[in-house]
C-alpha cells in the first residue's frame, strides 16, 4: 500500500459516497451536494497523481484542479439558482416529484 | 505523519457519509462543510498549498454557504419533518449497490495498476506562486480567459434564473 | 365517258336524300314529304331518260368502278354500269314509281302516317335503283337487302294490325331464306373468281376470263361449280320473286296499302329476282354440253310456279290476293322465259307485266277506296256503273294480262311460249305455260265479273272479316279522284301500245337488249337477226303464226269459260256458293286453302324453328349462362376471399404489428418517467457495466 494507492482509495471511496448520495437522496440540493463531492474526489485524484508524478514541476494536474474548482463554483451557483427557480415553479424541490419531462 | 493523514481522511469520509445520510438538510450542509475542510487539509498534505487554500476559500467559503442559502430558501424539503423510516426503499438500495459497484471497479483497477504500485515519492515541488502565475499566464492563458468568461456568464445566468419576476405575468 | 354515266349514282341518291329528309319531318308536313318524294322521283325519271337516250346512242356497256374497302392487300370494289338492260329497268322503275307516288297522294290522303309512307316509298325507290345500276354483286346484294327492308316496313305499315305485322315478318323471313342462298353463292363466286364486279374491263366475274376459269374448275359432289353458284344465286331470286317453295309471303303481303302492293309486289321488287337472273345470265348460261343446268332449273321452276299459282288464284275471294297469285304466276312465266328463251324474252314480259299489273293493282285500289275499304269480291258487284273509268282501265289491264291479241301481254307471253315450244330439252314447260294462260284468262274474267258486273251485293257488315273500325257504311260507291284515275289512264294506254316494241315484225326490244352481247340470245323468236327493220315477213317463220293463233284461241276460250260461269248469271248474294264450288267442291276448297302450302310449312319448318328456339333458350339459360355465372361466382368468391385476406390477414397483421410497436413504445416510454435520479441511476449502471467489461477484457 503505497501512499498513492491510499490516496486513490480515499478518492474512490469519496466518489462512491458522493454517487450513492446523488442516486439516493430525494432533495435536489443534496443531489447537487453529491455531485460536488464527486468533483472533489476527482480533484483529490488529480492532486495525488500530480504529487507522485515523475515531473511534478510541470504543474499540469495542479492547474487542472484549480480550474476544476473554478468551474465547480460556477456550476454550483447556476445549479442552485436553477433549484430555486424550480422550487418557485413546482412548489417543491423533491426530484421524484418533478416529472414534467415524463415521456 | 501517516497517522495524521489517516485521521484527516477518516474525518473527511465521515463528513461525506454524514452529508449524504442525515435527514435534516442543514445538518447535511454542515457535514458537507466538514468534508470540504477535511479535503482542504488533504490537499495541504499533498504539498498543494494553493489548491488547498483555494478549496477552503471557494468551497467552504462560497459553495457551502450557497448550499445553506438554498436550503433555507427552499423549505418544505420532504425529508426534514418526516419520521425516520425503519427500512431502506428499493431506490436507495439500487443507488447503494451501484455506488458499491463503482467503488469496486475503481478499487480493483487501482489495486491492479502497475503505475500506482511503483509510484515513489519524489521531492516535493517548490510550488511557489511565481511559478504558478507564470505557467498560468503563459501556457494556460486560453483556459484562464475562458474561465473568466464562463464565470461571468455563470454569474449573470444565475442571477437571471434565480431572480424573482418583478412584473406580474400578463 | 358520258356525263350521265359518271353521274348515274344520282338516280338512287336523290330518293335516298328525300327519304332522309322525310324521316325528320312531322306528321303535319304532308305536302313537303310528298313533294320531296315525287320531286326526287321526277328528277330521277328525267335522269333515267337521259341514261336511256345515252344507251340508245351507244349501246356498249359503260362501267364506273371504285375501290371501297381494303382487306389486307386486296380491295373490295363497287361500281355501277350503264347498259341497255339497266337503262330499261331504270326507266320502267322511275316511270311506274312516279305514277304510283302520285296515285298514293290520293289513296293515303286520309291516313295519319302520310309522311312516313312517303319516306319509306322514297327509300324503296332509292334501293331499287341501286339494285339495277349495281355493277358489283356485293352492291347489288346490299341494295337487295335494303329493298327487302323497305318491303317489310311498307307491308307492316299499319303495324297495329296483327295480320299486317305478321305478314311483314313472314315476307322478311321468307325472302331471307332465299337471300341466304344468294349470299352463299356470292361468297363462293368471290372465292372462285377473286372479284365481285360484274364487268371490269375484262377482269369482272361475268367476263370471259372468269367464266373460262369457272368452266375449268372441278365439280363438287357431282355438280359443276358454276352450276352450284348459279343455283345458289337463283335461290335469292326464288325468294324475292316468289317462285314455288318461297312464294308464301306474297299473298300475305297484300296486307300493306294498295300502292305498296302495286309498286313493290307487282312492278318492281318482285321483278328484282328476274332482273338478277338476267344480270348474271352469262354465269347461268355456262355449260359443258350446250344446255345449262341452271337454266333448266330456272325454266322448270318458272313453269311449275306459273301453273301452281294460277290454280290457286281461281278460288280466291280477296281482290288483291287474286292479283297476288296472278303476279306469282306471271313471275313464273318470266323465269320460264329467261330459262328457255334468253334475257330479252324474260325482260320483255317483265316490262309489260310491270305496266299492266301496276294498272290492275291501282285499279283494285281505286275500287277499295271507292267502296269503303271492302276487299272481298263477294261483297262487291255492279261497279261498272258507279266507277266507269276504273272499270274501263281495269278491263284493259285484264285483257293485257290474259294475253288478248295485239295487247302488250299477248306479244310478251307469245314470245315465251314460242321459246318454250322450241326448247330442245322438253315440251312440258310449253304445255304448262299454255294451261297457265287458260287459267289466267279464266280467273281474271271471274274477278272482273264478280267485281264490275251484276248487281251490287250487300256491303260489309260487322260480321265480315274486316276490322270493325274501318267499317263505314256508304250508300253508293264513288269514282276515285283525278289524282288516282289519271295514272290509271296513262298505264292503260301503255298497256296497249307497249307490246309493239317487240313484235316479230319489228323486234326492236330484242335487238336493243342484245346489242352488247349477241351471245346472250339463245332461242329468241328472231334469233340471230339484229336488224330491227320492220318486216312483216317474219311472221311466216317457223311455227310463229300457228302459235299465235293457238294462244289467241286459248285466251278466248278462257275468257269465254269465265263469262259462261260468272258473267251470264252473276251471283246475286254474297253468301251464294261460287259456281265452281258447286261443280267440284273438294278441289275448290283445296284451292281456296291455297293448296295447304302454308299449313305444311307451319307444321314442319315453323315447328322445327320453334323447337330449335326452345333448345337455344335452354342452352342459353343453363349452359352459357351457367358458365358465365360460374365464372362470376368464382371471381366474386375469389374477390371475397381476397377481401377477407386483406381485411383480416393483411390489415389485421399490420394492425397487430403497429399495436405491438406502440405497445413497445409505451413500454419503453415508461423509462422516461421524468425523474432525474432515475436517469442518473441508469447512467451509473451503464458506467459500471462498461467499465467492468473493459477491465475484464484488458485483464483477459
Amino acid at each position: 500500500m503505497t501512499p498513492l494507492i491510499a490516496y486513490l482509495l480515499v478518492s474512490a471511496l469519496l466518489f462512491s459516497i458522493g454517487l450513492a448520495g446523488a442516486l439516493t437522496r430525494r432533495s435536489a440540493i443534496l443531489v447537487l451536494a453529491g455531485v460536488e463531492l464527486m468533483l472533489n474526489a476527482a480533484n483529490l485524484n488529480f492532486l495525488a497523481f500530480w504529487r507522485y508524478d515523475p515531473h511534478p514541476e510541470e504543474l499540469t494536474g495542479f492547474l487542472f484542479v484549480i480550474f476544476s474548482i473554478a468551474v465547480a463554483a460556477a456550476e454550483a451557483a447556476v445549479g442552485l439558482a436553477l433549484i430555486l427557480a424550480i422550487y418557485r415553479h413546482a412548489g417543491t424541490s423533491d426530484v421524484s416529484e418533478i416529472t414534467e419531462m415524463k415521456g | 505523519m501517516t497517522v495524521l493523514i489517516t485521521i484527516l481522511a477518516a474525518v473527511t469520509l465521515s463528513g461525506a457519509v454524514a452529508a449524504m445520510t442525515l435527514r435534516n438538510l442543514v445538518h447535511c450542509a454542515l457535514a458537507l462543510t466538514i468534508a470540504f475542510a477535511g479535503l482542504a487539509t488533504l490537499y495541504l498534505s499533498l504539498d498543494a498549498q494553493f489548491a488547498g487554500l483555494a478549496q477552503l476559500l471557494v468551497y467552504v467559503g462560497a459553495i457551502a454557504i450557497l448550499i445553506v442559502f438554498a436550503i433555507l430558501l427552499t423549505p418544505g424539503a420532504p425529508e426534514s419533518d418526516r419520521e425516520p423510516r425503519p427500512h431502506i426503499s428499493s431506490s436507495e438500495l439500487i443507488g447503494c449497490v451501484l455506488a458499491l459497484g463503482v467503488f469496486a471497479i475503481l478499487a480493483w483497477s487501482v489495486a491492479h495498476s502497475a503505475a500506482a504500485r511503483s509510484a515513489v515519492a519524489t521531492t516535493a515541488p517548490a510550488g511557489n506562486m511565481q511559478q504558478i502565475g507564470e505557467t498560468l499566464m503563459q501556457r494556460y492563458i486560453l483556459p484562464l480567459e475562458i474561465i473568466g468568461l464562463m464565470l461571468t456568464a455563470a454569474l449573470i445566468g444565475a442571477v437571471i434564473v434565480a431572480m424573482k419576476e418583478s412584473q406580474a405575468p400578463r | 365517258m358520258a356525263f350521265i354515266v359518271r353521274t348515274l349514282w344520282i338516280i338512287p341518291a336523290l330518293p335516298a336524300l328525300a327519304a332522309g329528309i322525310s324521316a325528320t319531318l312531322r306528321q303535319r308536313q304532308r305536302l313537303l314529304s310528298a313533294g320531296l318524294a315525287i320531286g326526287s322521283m321526277g328528277i330521277s325519271l328525267a335522269l333515267a331518260l337521259c341514261a336511256f337516250a345515252q344507251s340508245l346512242v351507244d349501246p356498249n356497256r359503260q362501267v364506273v368502278n371504285f375501290r371501297w374497302m381494303q382487306f389486307g392487300s386486296d380491295w373490295i370494289s363497287l361500281g355501277w354500269a350503264l347498259d341497255p338492260l339497266t337503262a330499261l329497268m331504270l326507266v320502267m322503275i322511275a316511270f311506274v314509281g312516279l305514277l304510283i307516288f302520285i296515285y298514293s297522294t290520293g289513296y293515303m290522303a286520309h291516313d295519319a302516317n302520310f309522311t312516313r309512307f312517303f319516306c319509306f316509298l322514297s327509300l324503296f325507290a332509292a334501293a331499287m335503283f341501286g339494285v339495277v345500276i349495281a355493277n358489283s354483286l356485293l352492291l347489288l346484294f346490299m341494295c337487295w337487302e335494303l329493298v327487302g327492308l323497305t318491303s317489310y316496313l311498307l307491308i307492316g305499315f299499319w303495324y297495329h294490325r296483327p295480320a299486317a305485322a305478321a305478314a311483314a315478318k313472314k315476307a322478311f323471313i321468307t325472302t331471307r331464306i332465299g337471300d341466304l342462298g344468294l349470299l352463299l353463292g356470292m361468297v363462293w363466286l368471290y372465292s372462285q373468281t377473286g372479284t365481285l364486279l360484274f364487268y371490269d374491263h375484262g377482269a369482272g366475274c361475268l367476263e370471259h376470263g372468269a367464266l373460262t376459269s369457272l368452266l375449268g374448275a372441278a365439280s363438287v359432289a357431282g355438280i359443276p361449280i358454276f352450276t352450284a353458284i348459279a343455283l345458289l344465286i337463283f335461290c335469292g331470286a326464288v325468294g324475292k320473286s316468289g317462285q314455288l317453295p318461297l312464294h308464301v309471303w306474297l299473298p300475305d303481303a297484300m296486307e300493306g296499302p294498295t300502292p305498296v302492293s302495286a309498286l313493290i309486289h307487282a312492278a318492281t321488287m318482285v321483278a328484282a329476282g328476274v332482273y338478277l337472273v338476267a344480270r348474271v345470265y352469262p354465269l347461268m348460261g355456262l355449260s359443258h354440253d350446250g344446255i345449262a343446268t341452271a337454266l333448266k332449273v330456272v325454266a322448270w321452276t318458272g313453269a311449275i310456279t306459273a301453273v301452281f299459282a294460277a290454280c290457286i288464284a281461281v278460288a280466291q275471294n280477296d281482290i288483291k290476293r287474286i292479283l297476288a297469285y296472278s303476279t306469282i304466276s306471271q313471275l313464273g312465266y318470266m323465269m320460264l322465259g329467261l330459262g328457255v328463251g334468253g334475257v330479252s324474252v324474260g325482260i320483255f314480259h317483265l316490262i309489260t307485266h310491270a305496266f299492266f299489273k301496276a294498272l290492275l293493282f291501282l285499279g283494285a285500289g281505286s275500287v277499295i277506296h271507292g267502296c269503303t275499304e271492302e276487299q272481298d269480291i263477294r261483297y262487291l258487284g255492279g261497279l261498272r256503273r258507279f266507277m266507269p273509268v276504273t272499270f274501263a282501265t281495269y278491263t284493259i289491264g285484264t285483257l293485257a294480262l290474259c294475253g288478248f291479241p295485239l295487247l302488250s301481254g299477248f306479244w310478251s307471253k307469245d314470245a315465251i311460249l314460242h321459246a318454250a315450244h322450241n326448247w330442245s330439252v322438253s315440251q312440258a314447260p310449253f304445255y304448262l305455260g299454255a294451261i297457265g294462260a287458260l287459267l289466267t284468262a279464266f280467273y281474271m274474267t271471274r274477278q272482273v265479273c264478280y267485281v264490275f258486273f251484276g248487281e251490287r251485293r250487300e256491303p260489309q257488315t260487322a260480321e265480315s272479316p274486316r276490322a270493325p273500325e274501318e267499317f263505314c257504311f256508304v250508300p253508293d260507291p264513288h269514282e276515285s279522284p283525278a289524282r288516282m284515275t289519271t295514272p290509271l289512264a296513262i298505264l292503260a294506254i301503255l298497256a296497249v301500245v307497249l307490246g309493239f316494241i317487240d313484235t316479230p315484225a319489228w323486234p326492236w326490244f330484242t335487238s336493243f337488249l342484245e346489242r352488247p352481247e349477241p351471245a346472250l340470245a339463245t332461242a329468241s323468236p328472231v334469233a340471230a337477226s339484229l336488224n330491227p327493220a320492220l318486216d312483216f315477213g317474219r311472221f311466216a317463220e317457223a311455227g310463229l303464226l300457228p302459235l299465235m293463233l293457238m294462244s289467241s284461241l286459248i285466251v278466248l276460250a278462257g275468257i269465254g269459260l269465265g263469262w259462261w260461269l260468272y258473267g251470264r248469271k252473276p251471283t246475286t248474294r254474297a253468301t251464294d256458293p261460287d259456281p265452281l264450288e258447286r261443280v267440284a267442291p273438294p278441289i275448290f276448297h283445296a284451292l281456296q286453302k291455297r293448296l295447304y302450302v302454308d299449313e305444311l310449312y307451319e307444321s314442319t319448318i315453323i315447328r322445327a324453328a320453334h323447337w330449335a328456339a326452345h333448345v337455344s333458350a335452354w342452352l342459353d339459360r343453363w349452359v352459357w349462362n351457367g358458365a358465365v355465372s360460374t365464372v362470376r361466382l368464382l371471381v366474386t368468391g375469389l374477390g371475397r376471399i381476397d377481401a377477407s385476406i386483406d381485411t383480416h390477414a393483411v390489415n389485421g397483421g399490420f394492425d397487430e404489428a403497429c399495436h405491438e410497436v406502440s405497445q413497445g413504445g409505451r413500454l419503453l416510454s415508461r423509462f422516461q418517467n421524468g425523474k432525474v435520479q432515475n436517469y442518473l441511476r441508469v447512467i451509473a449502471a451503464a458506467l459500471v457495466a462498461l467499465a467492468a467489461l473493459l477491465l475484464w477484457r484488458s485483464a483477459a
